[in-house]
């Protein structure tokens, strides 16, 4: 490269020491990252000898029973991000300006987020299990019968996700919305706008990069679903998650080859759902975020 | 008049929801708590009799010493080890406009957006590859790939913070490029190390997916070993178990209790704002 030009593209910035500050996290993530990847991607492609190099894909996507851990996952997936994330702008929104006790409801919503699934799984089966509060309050008001089934099954995995999503979805989109600056709204008051006026048309446009976001982050830690998807569903069964054949594959089986073409397919999935995410985001709302960040 | 209401009405609903999902979740951490002290309990409000031998219980058939010590190290070692390597990065990141900075940083937000089951599961492989699976060190190298970027994405706007002046002024009064992160940078931004320190801790002991996919039977973390004990439910009692999640929160949540000082809430998850 010629040094005009190496100037010009604003190279000379990344001096040595500069370079030297960003090599240890750049290395790390090639090492521990990138190189994983590559190696389970070549492993998935290496199958028994004689077979052709897509086999252990074929295999995965020829066994019903395999197969339909893409379809149960999907079905977890899409219904609980939706619901998160529908629940979550409205909530955003309405606390954008701030609100009464606003300090003590984002602590609490943290607390699922910080706990993780796993203490979630097990307070949600004491709370909501055959003989926990939740039924004896619903039988006690004579609302049901006999105690519901709210775990080990399909719901309880919707529940469990909620539980742990909502919060951080929420969160999210809070910090998005409260960082949109406040004269934009403002003007448009001032113009006549009401209030529905100035969610569909002005707040709800800006909002949508940052809702783009979330959903597609929801949606990735919905796609990915395992402890509670075990812990709180039907692990061999409706709830078998395409996250579980994989991990089965791996260390029950000792299967790497197939396991890692699993992950592969896994994440191949994931990104399908991501791409048609934001090619739905296109279509709905085409229009430019620049300039609404305070400051 | 009739805007007031429908917004009085709709924060009213509001509210309601709000008000709800605290409940459930009270209930949920609530009923965890009550049951670890029971000394039986069914279908019935509380417990006829409480005791806390379930705590002592759990001490001895969990190996609970051994899980803490392990858990500490983990935690201790993705801190260091974390903050370490990030926050060099991140002062780059904050500082330095260079080509292809937009694609680097699009290198390190993936070990956060992708899930962890995807690439853990090649991680994993390959630790058992090179023997290291299993090791404490194995849980604290594959906790350090989200951690790492998670580092960078906290400290980048400490740094953005700092007038760039005080280091032109101590460039120019001779200092050395060392030195000048050393005496000046590093104590400005020892808010920041200290924000990413604790937020890197709590990630690190809640944090599941990864460490359970590299980690032997001598390697089990407090949150591994909480999985095992709900997923071979019917092994202990119950109450047993919930004393094992007590614990687990009260570490949790007083680590939460500390960072809530510093931090707003919204900030602690993923910041949509920041690109």
């Amino acid at each position: 490269m010629s040094r005009s030009l190496y100037f010009r593209l604003g190279f000379h910035n990344l001096d040595r020491a500069a370079l030297f500050f960003l090599l240890p996290s750049l290395l790390y993530l090639v090492l521990f990252f990138l190189y994983p990847f590559f190696y389970g991607l070549v492993l998935s492609l290496t199958p028994e000898s004689g077979k052709p190099i897509y086999h252990n894909f074929y295999l995965f996507l020829a066994d019903d029973w395999q197969r339909s851990t893409i379809w149960k996952t999907i079905r977890l997936a899409i219904p609980i991000t939706l619901l998160v994330v529908f629940i979550s702008v409205p909530l955003a929104y309405t606390m954008r300006r701030g609100i009464k006790f606003e300090r003590l409801i984002t602590t609490f919503l943290i607390l699922p987020v910080s706990l993780g699934t796993v203490l979630i799984a097990e307070g949600v089966l004491g709370f909501l299990g055959g003989n926990g509060w939740f039924n004896q309050f619903l039988i006690k008001i004579g609302l049901i019968k006999e105690s519901f089934r709210f775990t080990y099954n399909y719901t309880g995995v919707v529940i469990g996700l909620f539980l742990k999503n909502f919060p951080y979805c929420f969160l999210m989109l809070l910090g998005y919305v409260s960082g949109i600056n406040p004269e934009i709204e403002k003007s448009a008051r001032i113009l006549g706008a009401r209030p529905m006026q100035i969610f569909w048309r002005i707040m709800l446009p800006l909002m949508a990069p940052g809702i783009t976001i979330a959903f597609c982050l929801v949606f990735v830690m919905d796609f990915a679903v395992f402890p509670t998807a075990i812990l709180l569903g039907q692990p061999a069964g409706e709830t078998r998650t395409i996250a579980i054949a994989a991990y089965q594959m791996a260390f029950e089986h000792y299967d790497m080859p197939k396991a890692s073409s699993i992950a592969m397919i896994m994440a191949m999935t994931q990104m399908i759902g991501l791409v048609t995410i934001l090619a739905l985001r296109r279509r709905l709302y085409r229009g430019t975020s620049l300039g609404i960040t305070k400051g | 008049m009739k805007v007031a209401t429908g917004r009085n009405l709709w924060l009213l609903a509001f509210y309601m929801f709000v008000f709800g999902f605290v409940i459930i979740l009270l209930g949920i951490i609530s009923h965890v708590v009550v049951s670890s002290f029971a000394k039986s309990w069914f279908a019935t409000p509380l417990p006829h009799k409480f005791t806390t031998s379930w705590y002592i219980y759990s001490y001895k058939t969990f190996q609970l010493p051994h899980i803490m010590y392990v858990t500490l190290i983990v935690a201790a070692g993705v801190v260091f080890f974390g903050l370490l390597i990030s926050l060099p990065a991140a002062y780059v990141f904050a500082r330095k406009d260079f080509p292809g900075k937009n694609y680097l940083m699009i290198l390190y937000l993936l070990p956060i957006l992708v899930p962890q089951m995807t690439y853990g599961i090649p991680l994993a492989t390959t630790f058992f590859k090179y023997k290291i699976g299993g090791s404490i060190l194995s849980i604290i190298l594959a906790n350090l790939v989200p951690m790492i970027p998670f580092g960078i994405f906290i400290l980048t706007p400490f740094f953005e913070q700092i007038d760039r002046s005080m280091e032109s002024s101590a460039r120019m009064l001779g200092a050395s490029r060392l030195r000048i992160f050393q005496k000046i940078l590093l104590p400005l931004c020892i808010p920041g190390i200290l924000v990413a320190g604790l937020l890197i801790l709590v990630e690190t002991i809640a944090n599941f997916e990864l460490s359970f996919l590299v980690c032997g039977a001598e390697s089990q973390t407090l949150v591994i070993n909480l999985y095992y004990a709900i997923f071979a439910a019917g092994m202990r009692p119950v109450y047993a178990v919930d004393a094992m999640a007590v614990i687990y929160m009260v570490l949790v949540m007083s680590l939460l209790l500390i960072i809530l000082r510093f931090v707003p809430a919204t900030q602690m998850v993923f910041r949509l704002d920041k690109r």
